[in-house]
């Protein structure tokens, strides 16, 4: 533990005594140690070796959480004032560690086991066996294509939520109505709007999207018939969603601009075009990949109104990664393969990510 | 009479008729946006007030094209003849509100008290865990936005059968707490390192501990940033369907959970469907329209700056 950094500086003249100090390790060490004995004996029944009569787990939780609030009251005994400051950030920090790598890391264990959780049997070690069910499983692959054109779309949705915002940031009337308005997509649940717009509205027979349709002169306005057509309504409806969410990222980015640049670029003549272009747009860089970043990493879990409006059809194509798992799942209750498919999905996303962000960083600054 | 001495001249009005038609172009843009957003909610409110004629023929203005009836919110047991009577639906529809009330409240509440800390705490000292500084820090919180929740999905759902967690509110609201914390920590630092460290400065002088003054000087400063956070994940996770679809049977189902399964049987009539899934977007409607303002509020931490 090291101060540098540190904002507010406190000057204590407490002195921890020998006792404090042996308590706090004490509290730590000992309840590891419960913990420690806890998980071995349940182990040991797992294991088959006694009957100590554990229904389930919920002993090693809770052995497991009491020795996490052991551990920071402990930070204050033995380390005082220093101490109260860990405080802050380490409930926080054993909450994530506990929750993302625990399973994690049972995630890889997993994926490397054939398990189907509604039989009876457990786990079977499978090896290499998923990996090459992975390699040659056309569904997952054909998902995976999918979610680069999904990620495209982003930049559709990019354009319409620039437009929309400055729009909103121009001078207007009704400014809040407009903004209550488009922000109210984003507040409906994704599973009622694929019933209110993917079932109702878009129904072939009546729904009123279908009728406009055909008011327009479009024959047969089947949205979901096609793989195509299918892809591209479900990159609108999702867009419908959350493009206030993009358009408020950039909203806010605009308002904080500097109002000098534009008033000068203005007295030097540029016209409105020129002043976007030349002006609005390259200032806005920062924002405007902040928010598509943000924006492709939500993209990346779509699943619930995939699932709820096609499940993945027609012939897949419409399936992301976490709907095709989702239905895999669901279809053979196959715990191991659906692990590896999500583990590899992870691993590729955060290569793309990592590479992106690389080379937008080296685009920005190249010279740096 | 003279004609009039002072004349708009040719280039002036030129001007003038362009102002016009650009005020036209952005307000009718501005319209026809707000009619796609608006209409689906529009629609869903009208259907389930429609009979099977009414919907067939794509009836859209209520008392003009048809007369409107309650029989969605009857098959609910909330229209007006059957709100007094016993209805089982009902029990069902308002057991699905609460667990959703419940487990979205609870995470959000959580993930805003967790997120505050760490947000001050980063956003104050400087920490060295092993070879993690603050930007580490931040960024392994942060980070944890990039993981798809099809990664944990299965894993928990190993770890809460053997646990005994399936199917059970406690469940459910650790996972959403872990998902909507990265946003809050973001939200939540962008706030602190707003405020002046003065202040503590001030306070700390005066007497307070280390944690007094972040308890009585700087969390009601910081208040409207906590109230963005929390309102932000309650949205979120008041929808949430993945997670909810997959570690819940009977006892936690939530709302989304509902309206999904109910989209799923073919003989369930579009009236009932409209009136569940406007009943369960309501309170979202309502939340946007009166705390818009902290929703942007949140949504735009970070951008800007």
């Amino acid at each position: 533990m090291s101060s540098t950094g540190d904002l507010i500086h406190v000057v204590s003249h407490e002195d921890i005594t020998q006792r404090r100090a042996r308590l706090g390790r004490i509290l730590i060490r000992g309840s590891f140690l419960v913990l420690l004995l806890t998980v071995t004996a349940q182990a040991l029944q797992a294991l088959g070796f006694w009957d100590l009569g554990f229904e389930n787990w919920q002993p090693t939780l809770i052995t497991y959480v009491a020795w996490c609030i052991c551990l920071c009251v402990g930070q204050v005994l033995i380390r005082g004032e220093q101490g109260k400051r860990i405080l802050f950030v380490l409930p926080a920090a054993l909450f994530v560690v506990s929750l993302t790598v625990i399973p994690l890391l049972l995630g890889i264990a997993i994926a490397f086991a054939d398990w189907n959780l509604s039989s009876p049997t457990g786990p079977k070690f499978a090896g290499l066996g998923n990996i090459e069910r992975m390699l040659s499983d056309p569904f997952y692959w054909n998902a995976l294509t999918n979610m680069v054109w999904y990620c495209l779309a982003v930049l559709v949705e990019y354009a319409v939520a620039f437009g929309l915002a400055l729009l909103l940031s121009a001078q207007i009337r009704a400014r809040r109505f407009f903004r209550v308005a488009f922000l109210l997509p984003l507040m409906l649940s994704p599973v009622a709007v694929s019933w209110m717009i993917g079932k109702s509205m878009l129904e072939f027979r009546f729904g009123p999207v279908a009728q406009l349709a055909r008011a327009l002169g479009w024959e047969n306005p089947a949205f979901f018939a096609s793989p195509e057509l299918a892809k591209v309504t479900m990159m609108v409806l999702d867009a419908w969603i959350f493009i206030p969410f993009m358009m408020i990222m950039l909203l806010a980015g605009l308002q904080a601009l500097p109002q000098e640049v534009i008033e000068a670029a203005r007295v030097d003549g540029a016209s409105a075009w020129q002043t976007f272009r030349k002006v609005i747009f390259p200032l806005m860089l920062p924002v405007s990949l902040t928010a598509i970043i943000v924006r492709i990493i939500f993209k990346l879990k779509l699943a619930d109104i995939v699932i709820t409006i096609t499940s993945g059809g027609p012939g897949g194509a419409t399936d992301t990664v976490t709907s095709f798992i989702f239905r895999e799942y669901r279809d053979r209750s196959n715990v191991g393969y659906g692990t590896l498919l999500a583990i590899f999905y992870l691993l590729v996303i955060v290569i793309g990510l990592t590479l992106l962000m690389r080379g937008l960083s080296r685009w920005m600054r190249p010279y740096s | 009479m003279t004609a009039a001495v002072f004349r708009d001249h040719e280039s002036d009005l030129a001007y003038r008729a362009r102002w016009w038609t650009s005020r036209a172009v952005i307000y009718g843009v501005l319209i026809l946006w707000a009619i796609i957003c608006i209409f689906p909610i529009y629609w869903t409110i009208t259907t389930s007030f429609k009979a099977a004629p009414d919907v067939m023929q794509g009836h859209l203005i209520p008392f003009v094209d048809y007369q409107p009836q309650w029989l969605g919110w009857r098959s609910l047991g909330l229209s007006p003849d059957t709100i007094g009577a016993f209805s089982t639906v009902r029990d069902q529809f308002l057991s699905r509100f609460t667990n959703t009330a419940i487990v979205a409240f609870s995470a959000s509440g959580l993930a805003v008290l967790l997120g505050s800390l760490t947000g001050y705490g980063l956003s104050r000292f400087g920490y060295q865990f092993g070879y993690m500084k603050n930007s580490d820090i931040s960024f392994f919180f942060i980070s944890q936005l990039i993981l798809p929740p099809v990664v944990l999905a299965l894993p928990f759902l190993v770890l809460y059968k053997q646990l005994a967690l399936l199917d059970t509110h406690i469940g459910l609201i650790l996972i959403y707490t872990l998902a909507v914390l990265p946003i809050v920590v973001w939200i939540m630092r962008d706030q602190f390192m707003s405020i002046p460290t003065e202040l503590e400065e001030a306070a700390l002088v005066d007497g307070l501990g280390v944690w007094g003054a972040f308890a009585r000087i700087i969390l009601p400063i910081a208040l409207p940033g906590m109230i963005a956070a929390f309102v932000l994940s309650l949205v979120l996770t008041w929808n949430e369907y993945f997670f909810a679809s997959l570690l819940t049977s009977t006892a936690t189902i939530t709302l989304p959970v509902m309206v999904a399964s109910q989209t799923g049987s073919q003989g369930i009539s579009w009236w009932t469907m409209a009136a569940i899934s406007f009943a369960a977007i309501l309170p979202l409607i309502v939340v946007g329209v009166l705390l818009e303002r902290f929703i942007i509020r949140g949504m735009s931490a970070g951008s800007g700056k």
